[in-house]
């Protein structure tokens, strides 16, 4: 095993981590914020990729695709935000699971209906096709590349948002103690609604750019929102830090499970999770 | 978890009564379906049996399990492994082993589990629930992702005596009948004794019986345990009867739709995720042979149940009882 078959295994590692964390991130949030378990996450990575399909096929552009499918996402978010989840602020958590479950089968459900139970893919755009060359016979293709990078700028552009901006000290202070934010006078309701759709948004986002690399399918969602949870509570709920080396950890532990003992790639990822937990039952950064 | 009003009990005896009857006069009201109906109703009673004991840990005790499923299709591996290869296992000693064998992985995943709580809790429930259905799935001795068949599925014999044939289906619907209903009178007599009135206090307020000198940690252990060897020997059922057992049964998939039938029917009550198993399978059922869609008609049902009745089905009931019991 050379040293660049390993440096590309870490790429791809490092890649599926962040694409993880862009997902993830969402949820975390969510929950940080307003306390919702939010199970039908996975189905907003599922309606990104498929807008994403469906819109680079009717505009015949990947980017113009993905710039559509921002507001329509951030529409599904707070049609159900305002609809559903807002009645259940006050509920048990078990209420919103058992919700939020019944709102994957209606998004499986949905995605049948308009788009049908086949598989698709969605070709790579043309300027990010090629690939970089390591050595003779391994190269790099352009377009991982650039999904990391999307992803780290993203991660950026959240962390400046959530530790520099007034919003995001809004967002900070309600997770603490969201009656006390209330209290002095902020509209809670507004800034909840704002946070779901932007949730819903990273989600989404993280489809599209992810459909190109992987196939469009009926229960797509599930895999990526499983394994988002594995991150959220590997990383400690609520701490966006946490989900951060928590989804490197598990692209990490993913890829190389896959390529060293694929037998039992799918195993080592949840028995990194069971270590991380018995080792700190409240996350890594509790 | 009082006792339970006297309307309710007297509708939950008729629905037993009913179910009782089936075999016998389930042929004059569908004679098409009859035999088919008759697998679909075992089927279900034995998902009811999972779903109390799940309740037992979530309702009850407050341990929110995803890895449930995990258990149940341990007890049905149990019996496809231990049954020898062109004859039936004797259940006398195949029984008992499956359920020291899921007991036994139980007390190990609980023990190392119940260092966590809340969501932390479910989610190291999930990883050791997953790990277990990859352990099957990518198992080759275990038959991979096609899973094993039980040949020839047990009988119980008493001193060389055929007793009753787990192959024939009215026996086999008795069985687990009275399987079902003797899981739900357990479970009723746990809750009632000294030991199931810690596991309720911690359900409520875990401090405060650590206050009154127990030790939570034993106490959740034992009902984890106790809840979860249920689960097997509903799985070791379902392998039964079907005769084959695959991962499926393992994956956290079938772990959410127990929960999802223990939140539905009413979290706490024995009897209401037992109605909620009814219900989710007989919705499912209904809409699966009406029509193509049939999960958007799913996911409604539950979205209205959650927005429309806060405390499930259970909680309906006794509303409704409550509500009757006053009128003069």
């Amino acid at each position: 095993m050379s040293v660049w078959f390993i440096l590309i295994q870490v790429l791809n590692g490092i890649q599926y981590g962040l694409l993880l964390f862009l997902v993830a991130s969402g949820l975390t949030l969510i929950f940080g914020l307003m306390g919702i378990i939010n199970l039908a996450h996975g189905s907003f990575y599922m309606l990104g990729a498929y807008l994403a399909y469906w819109l680079t096929g009717a505009t015949g552009s990947f980017a113009l695709a993905i710039v559509l499918a921002i507001p329509l996402a951030a529409v599904v978010g707070l049609v159900l935000e305002a609809g559903l989840l807002r009645t259940l602020y006050r509920r048990s958590h078990l209420d919103q699971v058992l919700l939020t479950y019944g709102l994957i089968l209606i998004f499986n459900e949905g995605q049948r209906l308009l788009w049908g139970g086949d598989v698709h893919s969605v070709a790579i755009p043309e300027l990010l096709t090629g690939s970089v060359r390591l050595t003779e016979t391994l190269s790099y293709p352009v377009y991982r590349l650039w999904v990391s990078l999307v992803c780290l700028a993203l991660a950026g552009a959240m962390y400046l948002v959530i530790q520099r901006t007034r919003f995001g000290m809004l967002i900070r202070a309600g997770a603490c103690d969201r009656d006390m934010v209330a209290a002095l006078g902020i509209d809670v309701k507004l800034l909840f609604a704002a946070v779901f759709a932007a949730g819903t948004v990273l989600a989404a986002v993280s489809g599209a750019i992810a459909a190109p690399l992987s196939s469009v399918g009926p229960g797509m969602g599930d895999t990526v929102l499983i394994l988002c949870f594995v991150v959220v509570v590997i990383g400690g709920v609520g701490n966006i830090k946490g989900t951060f080396f928590g989804a490197l950890l598990i692209g990490l532990a993913d890829t190389f499970g896959k390529v060293l003992i694929p037998d039992l790639a799918s195993f080592m990822v949840y028995a990194v999770m069971a270590a991380v937990l018995l080792w700190k039952p409240r996350g890594l950064f509790a | 978890m009082t006792s339970i009003p006297r309307p309710v009990a007297m509708l939950l005896i008729a629905l037993v009564v009913l179910l009782a009857l089936f075999p016998s006069c389930g042929g004059l009201v569908f004679p098409a379906k009859h035999a088919f109906l008759m697998q679909k109703l075992a089927g279900i009673m034995i998902l009811a049996m999972m779903a109390m004991s799940l309740d037992l840990l979530v309702g009850v005790t407050g341990l929110v399990s995803l890895g449930h499923a995990a258990f149940f299709g341990l007890g049905g591996y149990a019996l496809a492994i231990l049954s020898p290869e062109y004859e039936a296992a004797n259940i006398w000693i195949v029984l008992p082993a499956a359920l020291a064998i899921v007991a036994a992985a139980a007390l190990l995943v609980g023990f190392l589990s119940i260092r966590t709580s809340g969501i932390y809790f479910i989610m190291v429930t999930l990883a050791f629930g997953q790990m277990g259905y990859y352990l099957f799935n990518d198992s080759r001795a275990a038959g991979g992702s096609d899973g094993l068949s039980i040949m020839e599925t047990p009988a119980i014999e008493i001193a060389g005596r055929t007793l009753l044939k787990l192959a024939d289906s009215d026996s086999f619907y008795y069985l687990v009948l009275a399987l079902f209903v003797g899981t739900y009178a357990l479970l009723r007599m746990v809750l009632n004794s000294p030991f199931g009135q810690v596991v309720r206090a911690i359900g409520v307020n875990e401090n405060r019986v650590r206050g009154l000198g127990f030790d939570p940690v034993r106490y959740k252990l034992a009902a984890f345990t106790l809840g979860c060897t249920l689960a097997g020997l509903a799985g070791f059922l379902a392998a039964a009867q079907y005769g084959f057992v695959n991962p499926t049964m393992l994956s956290w998939h079938h772990s959410g739709e127990a929960l999802m039938m223990v939140i539905l029917g009413g979290m706490g009550t024995l009897f209401g995720p037992a109605i909620g198993a009814f219900v989710f399978e007989l919705a499912r059922f209904g809409f699966e042979s009406t029509t193509d869609h049939w999960q958007l008609l799913m996911g409604g049902l539950v979205v209205t149940i959650v927005l429309v009745l806060p405390r499930g089905l259970a909680g309906l009931l006794l509303d409704l009882a409550r509500r009757g019991g006053k009128q003069p």
